[in-house]
C-alpha cells in the first residue's frame, strides 16, 4: 500500500501545477454546490417559516369534506331525489368550548377560537374590503405571533374599548388612520359596527398587513350575525412538521374540516419539490463539470506516464496495482478538493449571507442561508465519488498498457 | 538432470493485423543456471522479440516458454507478472528508470512490490547493490542527475534486487561509451560467475557477444546459428 501511495504521491506532486488546477476544479464545484444548496434550502426554510408564522398550523373550519346527507336521503331508500328543497343549517362550529376542551385534553399544542369574516371598512371617504378576524386575545397569544407583531398598542388593548379594532399597518396607511381613529365595519349578514383603532400590527407579509383587521370574538360574531358560534378553531402544534397527521386526527374527532398548513399550501410545497429537483440537477451539473477536470488530469498523467507504467509492469507490478496508483491519485485530488471546497463553500455562504437584499413583499434584509452539515457531506461525497469515477477510467486504461508495446516502441 | 531456468519450445510470435508479421518463429532453446547467453543478429531480425518472449513480457502465438519447467502460455497476466517480479530481472537499452525516483528508490521498487523483506533489509540490500556497482555516492540522485553508464548500473541493480534466477538484457550497452560498456559487461559476467545466475543478453556488438558462453544468432526470426566461444564453425540450428 505504501508503494502505491508513494508512487501516486510522487506523480501528483511532480505535476504540481496540473494537480492544483484539478484540486481547484473539484474545490470550486464543491464550494459552489454547498453555497447553492445553502441558499436554496435557506430561502425555502425562511419562506416556510414565514408561511407557518402567518397562520395557524391547523385550522378547523365550519365545513365538512363530504357533502352532508340530507334528511330525505337518510329517511328513504331511494336512488335520487329531484326538486327537493335541501335543509339549510346555520353555519358555524357548534359547541366550540366543549370541542376545544376535548382537543386540549390530548393535543400537543394550543387551541384558540376565532370568527373569520369579510367586511367593508369605511373611514373618511374610503371603503376597503378586508378580512376581519375575531379572536380571544388571551388564547390567541398561544396560537399566533400577533402579540409580538404589534407595533402600536397591545393585543390586550382590544379589551379597552367597546368594538376595538387592530389594523395591519399597511391597511391603516391605506385608510389614512392611526390609533384612536374611529371607523365603521359592515357585512352583508350582520349589523354594522362602529369601531375604534386601538393598535397596529406588522406581520412582515404584505398580504396580511394590507388586508387584515383583528377584533374581539364577540364583535366579529355580531358582524357576521352568528351569536355564540365561531367558524374557525385555530391550532398551533408544538411540532410544526407533525401538523398534517395531527390535522387528520383532529378532523376524525371533531367532524369538521381540519386543514393543516401543509394542505393549505400544497401548491407552494409542490413548487418547492420541483425547485429541489432543479437544485439537485444544478448541483449535480456543477460537480459533473468538476469531475471532468479530474478526468482530464488523471488522463494527462496516465498519458504522460505510459512509459513509467510499462516500466512498473515489466518489473512485475500487477495491473490492479497500477490501476490503484491512478485511482489513488484521483482520490488525492478529490480529497484535497473536497476539503478546500468545504472551506470555500462556507466562505461563499458567509459572503452571500452578507449581501443586503430588500423586497417589497417581505421584511427580509439579507439572503437567507442554511448552514447544514448535510450539504457539506452530500457535496463532499458526490465530489469525491465523481473524482474516483473520473480517475477510474484513465486508470483502467493505464492498467491495460502492455509493457512490450511501449518498450518495443522506445527501442 | 538440471531444469532449465528458461526454455522455449518451438515458440513463435506473429502479429496479426492488416499485414501479418512474423516476429520470431519456431524458437527452441534452453538457458541453464550459470550460463551467459548472447542473442545476436542483424537489426529487425527478432532478437528483442525473442527476449520479450523469454521474459514473459509477450505471449507466444505458437509453442510455449517454460520458466523453471512451468509452462507460461496459459498463465493469466497476474501470474506472469508475479513470475517476472520474483524470477526475472530486466535491463533495457534505455535504462527505463522511474524519472521522479532516486536511484535508491528505483532499486527498492521491485523489492517493495514483492514484499519479501522487511523495510530495513530492503534498504540495506538496495544500498549494498548500488555500492557494489560503484554508485555509493549517487543513492539519492534522480536518473536525470546520473550519466548514461550510471543509469544503466542502477538498472542492473534494480534487475538484481529480488535475486532473480535470470537477468535479461536488451542491448544494455547500446547507448554507452566504450568504458561504460566494458564496465556493464564486466558486471554481468560477474553475476554469472559469482552468483551462478543466468544472463541472456541481446546485442549486435560482436565483442560483447564474444564474452558470452553461448551465442544464438537470429536471422529473419529464426535461430540461424548457435555457437560457443572458440567454435570455428557455426552449428546449423536444427
Amino acid at each position: 500500500m505504501t508503494l502505491i501511495f508513494d508512487i501516486a504521491w510522487t506523480h501528483v506532486t511532480a505535476r504540481l501545477r496540473q494537480t492544483l488546477v484539478g484540486i481547484f476544479g473539484v474545490a470550486t464545484g464543491i464550494g459552489f454546490s454547498v453555497m447553492m444548496a445553502g441558499l436554496l434550502e435557506g430561502s425555502q426554510k425562511d419562506f416556510i417559516r414565514q408561511l407557518v408564522d402567518s397562520m395557524p398550523h391547523i385550522s378547523v373550519t365550519d365545513e365538512q369534506r363530504e357533502v352532508p346527507a340530507q334528511p330525505a336521503t337518510k329517511q328513504f331508500d331511494v336512488v335520487e331525489f329531484r326538486s327537493l328543497s335541501t335543509e339549510t343549517e346555520r353555519r358555524g362550529i357548534k359547541n366550540p368550548l366543549a370541542l376545544m376542551e376535548a382537543l386540549e385534553s390530548w393535543f400537543p399544542g394550543a387551541v384558540a377560537p376565532s370568527v373569520a369574516t369579510k367586511a367593508l371598512i369605511r373611514s373618511g371617504g374610503r371603503d376597503l374590503a378586508v378580512s376581519v378576524i375575531g379572536i380571544d386575545p388571551k388564547r390567541e397569544k398561544t396560537v399566533s405571533k400577533l402579540a409580538s407583531q404589534m407595533i402600536e398598542g397591545q393585543l390586550d388593548s382590544l379589551y379597552k374599548a367597546s368594538n376595538a379594532i387592530i389594523l395591519g399597518d399597511g391597511l391603516a396607511e391605506k385608510l389614512g388612520v392611526s390609533v384612536g381613529a374611529s371607523l365603521s365595519l359592515a357585512t352583508t349578514k350582520g349589523a354594522p359596527v362602529f369601531a375604534r383603532v386601538v393598535g397596529l400590527s406588522h406581520a412582515g407579509n404584505r398580504m396580511t398587513d394590507d388586508n387584515q383587521a383583528v377584533v374581539l370574538l364577540k364583535t366579529a360574531q355580531i358582524l357576521d350575525g352568528r351569536t355564540a358560534l365561531i367558524n374557525e378553531i385555530r391550532i398551533r402544534a408544538d411540532d410544526v412538521m407533525a401538523a398534517e397527521a395531527l390535522a387528520n386526527r383532529v378532523e376524525r374527532q371533531v367532524g369538521y374540516k381540519s386543514t393543516s398548513w401543509q394542505e393549505s399550501h400544497q401548491d407552494i410545497l409542490s413548487a418547492f419539490q420541483i425547485r429541489n429537483a432543479i437544485m439537485i440537477m444544478v448541483v449535480g451539473a456543477i460537480l459533473l463539470v468538476a469531475s471532468f477536470g479530474t478526468y482530464n488530469i488523471i488522463s494527462t498523467i496516465t498519458h504522460e506516464k505510459t512509459r513509467d507504467i510499462a516500466i512498473m509492469k515489466s518489473v512485475g507490478l500487477r495491473s490492479a496495482t497500477v490501476r490503484s496508483i491512478f485511482v489513488l491519485e484521483a482520490a488525492m485530488i478529490g480529497c484535497a478538493g473536497t476539503v478546500i471546497g468545504w472551506i470555500l463553500g462556507y466562505m461563499l455562504c458567509v459572503l452571500v449571507g452578507m449581501i443586503e437584499f430588500r423586497s417589497g413583499f417581505t421584511d427580509m434584509t439579507h439572503l437567507p442561508i442554511l448552514y447544514a452539515p448535510k450539504h457539506y457531506a452530500l457535496a463532499g461525497t458526490v465530489g469525491l465519488l465523481s473524482s474516483l469515477i473520473a480517475g477510474f477510467f484513465p486508470a483502467r486504461k493505464a492498467a491495460r498498457v502492455q509493457p512490450v508495446d511501449i518498450i518495443r516502441g522506445a527501442s | 538432470m538440471t531444469t532449465p531456468l528458461i526454455e522455449a519450445r518451438h515458440a513463435g510470435r506473429i502479429l496479426y493485423g492488416e499485414i501479418t508479421t512474423t516476429l520470431v518463429s519456431d524458437i527452441t532453446l534452453r538457458v541453464m543456471p550459470g550460463e551467459f547467453v548472447a542473442i545476436t543478429g542483424p537489426s529487425g531480425s527478432g532478437k528483442s522479440s525473442l527476449l520479450y518472449l523469454l521474459g514473459l513480457l509477450d505471449i507466444p502465438t505458437e509453442g510455449d516458454v517454460l520458466v523453471s519447467g512451468m509452462a507460461t502460455k496459459s498463465l493469466d497476466e497476474n501470474h506472469r507478472a508475479d513470475l517476472r517480479l520474483a524470477m526475472l530481472g530486466f535491463v533495457f537499452q534505455f535504462h527505463f528508470l522511474l524519472p521522479e525516483f532516486s536511484a535508491l528508490e528505483n532499486v527498492l521498487l521491485p523489492m517493495r512490490a514483492l514484499g519479501r523483506l522487511t523495510d530495513t533489509k530492503k534498504r540495506a540490500r538496495a544500498r549494498e547493490l548500488l555500492t557494489t556497482l560503484g554508485l555509493a555516492d549517487h543513492l539519492w540522485k534522480r536518473p536525470d542527475q546520473l550519466s548514461g553508464g550510471q543509469r544503466q548500473r542502477v538498472a542492473i541493480a534494480r534487475a538484481l534486487a529480488n535475486e532473480p534466477s535470470v537477468i535479461l538484457a536488451d542491448e544494455p550497452t547500446g547507448n554507452l561509451d566504450t568504458a561504460s560498456s566494458a564496465q556493464v559487461v564486466s558486471i554481468l559476467r560477474q553475476i554469472v560467475n559469482e552468483e551462478k545466475k543466468a544472463v541472456v543478453i541481446v546485442t549486435h556488438d560482436p565483442a560483447l557477444a564474444a564474452k558470452a558462453d553461448r551465442q544464438i544468432q537470429i536471422v529473419d526470426g529464426r535461430i540461424a546459428n548457435e555457437s560457443a566461444p572458440g567454435d570455428q564453425a557455426a552449428t546449423a540450428a536444427s
